[in-house]
Protein backbone atom coordinates (compact mmCIF):
# COMPACT_ATOMS: atom_id res chain seq x y z
CA UNK A 1 0.00 0.00 0.00
CA UNK A 2 1.67 3.15 -1.14
CA UNK A 3 0.64 6.51 -2.50
CA UNK A 4 1.37 8.17 -5.83
CA UNK A 5 2.09 11.83 -5.09
CA UNK A 6 1.43 14.15 -8.03
CA UNK A 7 2.89 17.66 -8.23
CA UNK A 8 1.91 20.11 -10.98
CA UNK A 9 3.29 23.46 -9.78
CA UNK A 10 6.69 25.01 -10.38
CA UNK A 11 9.02 24.60 -7.37
CA UNK A 12 10.03 28.24 -7.85
CA UNK A 13 6.48 29.54 -7.60
CA UNK A 14 4.80 27.37 -4.98
CA UNK A 15 5.84 25.21 -2.04
CA UNK A 16 4.02 22.08 -3.30
CA UNK A 17 7.29 20.21 -3.88
CA UNK A 18 8.58 21.01 -0.39
CA UNK A 19 5.36 20.03 1.34
CA UNK A 20 5.05 16.84 -0.69
CA UNK A 21 8.61 15.76 0.04
CA UNK A 22 8.15 16.59 3.73
CA UNK A 23 5.03 14.42 4.05
CA UNK A 24 5.49 11.61 1.52
CA UNK A 25 6.45 8.31 3.14
CA UNK A 26 9.59 6.46 2.12
CA UNK A 27 8.85 4.14 -0.77
CA UNK A 28 5.95 6.17 -2.12
CA UNK A 29 6.14 7.57 -5.64
CA UNK A 30 6.39 11.19 -6.78
CA UNK A 31 5.21 12.16 -10.26
CA UNK A 32 6.15 15.57 -11.66
CA UNK A 33 3.70 16.92 -14.24
CA UNK A 34 2.94 20.28 -15.90
CA UNK A 35 5.05 23.11 -14.39
CA UNK A 36 6.47 20.78 -11.72
CA UNK A 37 8.71 19.20 -14.37
CA UNK A 38 11.03 22.22 -14.02
CA UNK A 39 12.10 20.62 -10.72
CA UNK A 40 13.53 17.69 -12.70
CA UNK A 41 16.30 19.72 -14.34
CA UNK A 42 19.91 19.54 -13.19
CA UNK A 43 21.76 22.58 -11.83
CA UNK A 44 18.74 24.42 -10.50
CA UNK A 45 18.32 25.90 -7.02
CA UNK A 46 16.07 22.94 -6.11
CA UNK A 47 18.17 20.12 -7.62
CA UNK A 48 19.46 19.05 -4.20
CA UNK A 49 15.90 18.34 -3.07
CA UNK A 50 15.28 16.04 -6.03
CA UNK A 51 18.69 14.37 -5.59
CA UNK A 52 17.54 13.46 -2.07
CA UNK A 53 14.03 12.51 -3.22
CA UNK A 54 15.20 9.89 -5.75
CA UNK A 55 16.85 7.97 -2.89
CA UNK A 56 13.71 7.94 -0.76
CA UNK A 57 11.07 7.68 -3.50
CA UNK A 58 10.52 6.50 -7.03
CA UNK A 59 10.41 9.78 -8.96
CA UNK A 60 8.74 10.12 -12.35
CA UNK A 61 8.32 13.02 -14.78
CA UNK A 62 5.71 13.28 -17.53
CA UNK A 63 7.54 13.37 -20.86
CA UNK A 64 4.98 15.35 -22.93
CA UNK A 65 5.23 18.13 -20.35
CA UNK A 66 9.04 18.17 -20.65
CA UNK A 67 8.76 18.41 -24.45
CA UNK A 68 6.16 21.21 -24.29
CA UNK A 69 8.48 23.28 -22.13
CA UNK A 70 11.66 22.69 -24.14
CA UNK A 71 13.32 20.80 -21.29
CA UNK A 72 15.90 18.50 -22.86
CA UNK A 73 16.00 14.93 -21.55
CA UNK A 74 19.79 15.13 -21.21
CA UNK A 75 19.31 17.79 -18.52
CA UNK A 76 17.09 15.62 -16.31
CA UNK A 77 18.43 14.59 -12.89
CA UNK A 78 19.70 10.99 -12.75
CA UNK A 79 17.27 8.61 -11.11
CA UNK A 80 14.11 10.18 -12.52
CA UNK A 81 12.06 7.92 -14.80
CA UNK A 82 10.09 9.41 -17.69
CA UNK A 83 6.52 8.29 -18.37
CA UNK A 84 3.98 9.10 -21.07
CA UNK A 85 0.22 9.36 -20.56
CA UNK A 86 -0.22 5.57 -20.70
CA UNK A 87 2.48 5.26 -18.06
CA UNK A 88 0.68 7.85 -15.93
CA UNK A 89 -2.50 5.71 -16.03
CA UNK A 90 -0.49 2.59 -15.26
CA UNK A 91 1.04 4.28 -12.18
CA UNK A 92 -2.40 5.35 -10.98
CA UNK A 93 -3.53 1.72 -11.06
CA UNK A 94 -0.40 0.39 -9.35
CA UNK A 95 -0.57 2.56 -6.23
CA UNK A 96 -3.18 2.38 -3.49
CA UNK A 97 -4.16 6.01 -3.99
CA UNK A 98 -3.10 9.35 -5.40
CA UNK A 99 -2.44 12.66 -3.71
CA UNK A 100 -2.37 15.79 -5.86
CA UNK A 101 -0.36 18.64 -4.31
CA UNK A 102 -2.16 21.46 -6.10
CA UNK B 1 0.18 64.57 -31.85
CA UNK B 2 0.31 61.61 -29.58
CA UNK B 3 3.00 61.26 -26.96
CA UNK B 4 5.16 58.16 -27.10
CA UNK B 5 5.30 56.46 -23.73
CA UNK B 6 7.60 53.83 -22.35
CA UNK B 7 5.73 50.56 -21.79
CA UNK B 8 7.21 47.66 -19.84
CA UNK B 9 5.56 44.25 -19.83
CA UNK B 10 6.71 42.17 -16.85
CA UNK B 11 6.44 38.39 -17.33
CA UNK B 12 6.86 36.16 -14.29
CA UNK B 13 4.95 32.96 -15.17
CA UNK B 14 5.97 29.74 -16.87
CA UNK B 15 4.46 29.38 -20.36
CA UNK B 16 2.08 26.39 -20.39
CA UNK B 17 0.76 25.96 -16.84
CA UNK B 18 -1.43 29.07 -17.00
CA UNK B 19 -2.77 31.50 -19.60
CA UNK B 20 -0.64 34.46 -18.42
CA UNK B 21 2.23 34.05 -20.88
CA UNK B 22 0.03 33.76 -23.97
CA UNK B 23 -2.18 36.65 -22.84
CA UNK B 24 0.87 38.84 -22.26
CA UNK B 25 2.26 38.08 -25.69
CA UNK B 26 -1.06 38.95 -27.33
CA UNK B 27 -1.30 42.25 -25.45
CA UNK B 28 2.30 43.09 -26.41
CA UNK B 29 1.56 42.48 -30.09
CA UNK B 30 -1.62 44.58 -29.94
CA UNK B 31 0.21 47.37 -28.09
CA UNK B 32 3.05 47.29 -30.61
CA UNK B 33 0.61 48.42 -33.30
CA UNK B 34 0.27 51.78 -31.50
CA UNK B 35 3.92 52.81 -32.00
CA UNK B 36 4.84 53.05 -28.36
CA UNK B 37 8.27 52.46 -26.82
CA UNK B 38 7.82 48.85 -25.73
CA UNK B 39 10.11 46.68 -23.61
CA UNK B 40 9.63 43.22 -22.11
CA UNK B 41 11.10 41.87 -18.89
CA UNK B 42 11.31 38.16 -18.08
CA UNK B 43 11.74 37.42 -14.38
CA UNK B 44 11.34 34.31 -12.18
CA UNK B 45 9.53 31.49 -14.05
CA UNK B 46 8.87 33.98 -16.86
CA UNK B 47 12.32 33.13 -18.26
CA UNK B 48 10.91 29.70 -19.19
CA UNK B 49 8.70 31.39 -21.81
CA UNK B 50 11.79 31.90 -23.96
CA UNK B 51 13.09 28.32 -23.80
CA UNK B 52 14.30 26.82 -27.08
CA UNK B 53 12.73 23.69 -28.62
CA UNK B 54 9.30 23.84 -27.01
CA UNK B 55 7.06 21.19 -28.61
CA UNK B 56 3.49 21.17 -27.33
CA UNK B 57 2.22 18.46 -29.70
CA UNK B 58 2.12 16.00 -26.80
CA UNK B 59 -0.10 18.18 -24.60
CA UNK B 60 -2.39 19.39 -27.38
CA UNK B 61 -2.04 23.12 -26.72
CA UNK B 62 -0.99 26.00 -28.96
CA UNK B 63 2.78 26.30 -29.29
CA UNK B 64 3.10 30.08 -29.17
CA UNK B 65 6.86 30.07 -28.49
CA UNK B 66 7.65 30.73 -32.16
CA UNK B 67 5.56 33.92 -31.96
CA UNK B 68 8.27 35.57 -29.83
CA UNK B 69 10.45 35.53 -32.95
CA UNK B 70 7.99 37.95 -34.60
CA UNK B 71 8.53 40.62 -31.93
CA UNK B 72 11.50 42.07 -33.81
CA UNK B 73 9.28 42.74 -36.84
CA UNK B 74 6.96 44.75 -34.59
CA UNK B 75 9.87 46.91 -33.37
CA UNK B 76 9.79 45.18 -30.00
CA UNK B 77 13.50 44.71 -29.53
CA UNK B 78 14.20 45.49 -25.91
CA UNK B 79 13.84 42.12 -24.20
CA UNK B 80 15.38 42.01 -20.76
CA UNK B 81 15.99 38.67 -19.02
CA UNK B 82 17.07 38.72 -15.39
CA UNK B 83 20.41 36.98 -14.88
CA UNK B 84 19.59 35.85 -11.35
CA UNK B 85 16.38 34.14 -12.52
CA UNK B 86 18.28 32.22 -15.20
CA UNK B 87 21.00 31.13 -12.79
CA UNK B 88 18.54 29.84 -10.20
CA UNK B 89 17.12 27.60 -12.94
CA UNK B 90 20.48 26.37 -14.25
CA UNK B 91 19.92 28.22 -17.53
CA UNK B 92 21.94 30.60 -19.68
CA UNK B 93 21.35 32.62 -22.84
CA UNK B 94 22.18 29.54 -24.96
CA UNK B 95 19.00 27.87 -23.68
CA UNK B 96 16.84 30.74 -24.95
CA UNK B 97 15.28 31.51 -28.34
CA UNK B 98 17.68 33.55 -30.50
CA UNK B 99 15.53 36.69 -30.80
CA UNK B 100 16.80 39.34 -33.19
CA UNK B 101 15.74 42.51 -34.98
CA UNK B 102 17.00 44.57 -37.91
CA UNK B 103 18.33 47.97 -36.82
CA UNK B 104 17.11 50.60 -39.29
CA UNK B 105 19.59 53.13 -37.87
CA UNK B 106 22.51 50.81 -38.60
CA UNK B 107 21.93 49.72 -42.23
CA UNK B 108 19.41 47.07 -41.11
CA UNK B 109 22.07 45.06 -39.32
CA UNK B 110 20.66 42.05 -37.48
CA UNK B 111 21.04 42.49 -33.74
CA UNK B 112 20.20 40.60 -30.57
CA UNK B 113 16.94 41.61 -28.92
CA UNK B 114 17.65 39.74 -25.70
CA UNK B 115 19.73 41.45 -23.05
CA UNK B 116 20.69 39.53 -19.93
CA UNK B 117 20.54 42.06 -17.08
CA UNK B 118 21.31 41.88 -13.38
CA UNK B 119 18.70 42.61 -10.73
CA UNK B 120 20.31 46.02 -10.15
CA UNK B 121 20.12 46.87 -13.85
CA UNK B 122 16.54 45.64 -14.07
CA UNK B 123 15.46 47.71 -11.10
CA UNK B 124 16.73 50.83 -12.92
CA UNK B 125 14.84 49.77 -16.07
CA UNK B 126 11.61 49.31 -14.09
CA UNK B 127 12.15 52.68 -12.44
CA UNK B 128 12.41 54.39 -15.81
CA UNK B 129 8.99 53.43 -17.33
CA UNK B 130 5.79 55.35 -17.88
CA UNK B 131 3.53 52.28 -17.74
CA UNK B 132 4.08 48.78 -16.38
CA UNK B 133 1.89 45.78 -17.20
CA UNK B 134 2.26 42.68 -15.03
CA UNK B 135 1.62 39.13 -16.16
Amino acid sequence: MSVLHIINKSPFEKNSLDTCLRLAKKGSAVLLIEDAIYAAQKNTAVADKIDAAVIKHTVYALEPDLDARGVDKSTIIDGISLVDYDGFVQLATEYSGTQSWL
Amino acid sequence: MSVIKKFLYVNRRAPHGSIYALESLEVVLIGAAFDQDVALAFIDDGVYQLMLNQDTSGIATKNFSSTYKALGDYDVNKIYVEKESLEMRGLSKENLLPLTYEDEDDDWAEKDSIQIVTSAELSDIIDNQDLIFSF
